[in-house]
């Protein structure tokens, strides 16, 4: 089960390496992301798992809550 | 979304996953940076004014009224004590009575506006329903600036639209 982090434990996770994730559509990633995230739309997330470390914390996210 | 798509990554075997339940909406509403198509266009937060008067609920109408005429203001942003807005006063609610309690002159609960909102977007809005000023406010409804409708529509032009509409009028 993910773990919830908020914004700050997000910046600490990020400084020390974690995998930052956009799961949102493509288009909505062009227009706007977090610094230094990587785009893998959910409904690729399959087909593109190979392009993600196991190894490191990933840390995934869409535009809120819902 | 982002839910199900932990889901999917624990499901296919990734040990270590964690979830910003908040999301990329928390993270424009604290006006931080991004990156892509819209990160350099200008946006609500970038012309809101930070200087504009504020007071609390129970203060005398007509203090408040001094203290924004002396700054040069004829609007000031009710709060409480942990700066979350409450009401506005404009021309018209600073012209009532001295002795009135600010509470009672105000408007109450004005449509307020995320910092991230494209100043397009926002200067549209403002001409469509005129509006004169609007609040600016984090997500958690803590006053950024007031923005002015000729200051947003100055700043605006020449600016391009963004395909998504991203105004989200709050209590």
């Amino acid at each position: 089960m993910a773990t919830l982090i908020d914004r700050e434990q997000l910046q600490q996770m990020v400084d020390s390496g974690a995998q930052l994730i956009e799961v949102l559509p493509a288009n909505e990633y062009a227009e706007d992301h977090l610094p230094g995230a990587v785009s893998h739309p959910l409904r690729q997330l399959e087909k593109e798992s190979g392009q993600i470390d196991r190894n490191r914390p990933v840390i995934v996210y869409c535009w809120d809550a819902a | 979304m982002a839910p199900r798509a932990a889901a999917r990554l624990q499901a296919m075997g990734f040990r270590e996953i964690h979830e910003y339940k908040a999301g990329k909406l928390d993270w424009l509403a604290a006006g931080l940076p991004t990156e892509g198509a819209n990160s350099q266009l200008p946006r609500a937060s970038a012309a809101a004014r930070k200087d504009v008067p504020t007071c609390g609920p129970d203060e005398r109408l007509g203090d408040v009224r001094a203290r924004s005429e002396a700054a040069r203001w004829d609007a000031a942003v009710v709060v409480d004590e942990s700066d979350v807005v409450l009401g506005l006063l404009r021309a018209m609610e600073l012209a009532k009575g001295d002795d009135l309690r600010v509470a009672e002159a105000m408007r109450p609960g004005p449509s307020t506006f995320r910092p991230y909102v494209p100043i397009k977007e926002m200067a549209d809005y403002m001409v469509e329903h005129k509006l004169e000023s609007a609040p600016v406010t984090t997500s958690d409804g803590k006053l950024v600036g007031l923005l002015l409708r000729s200051e947003a529509v100055d700043l605006a032009s020449g600016c391009e639209d963004c395909a998504r509409k991203m105004i989200s009028v709050a209590e």
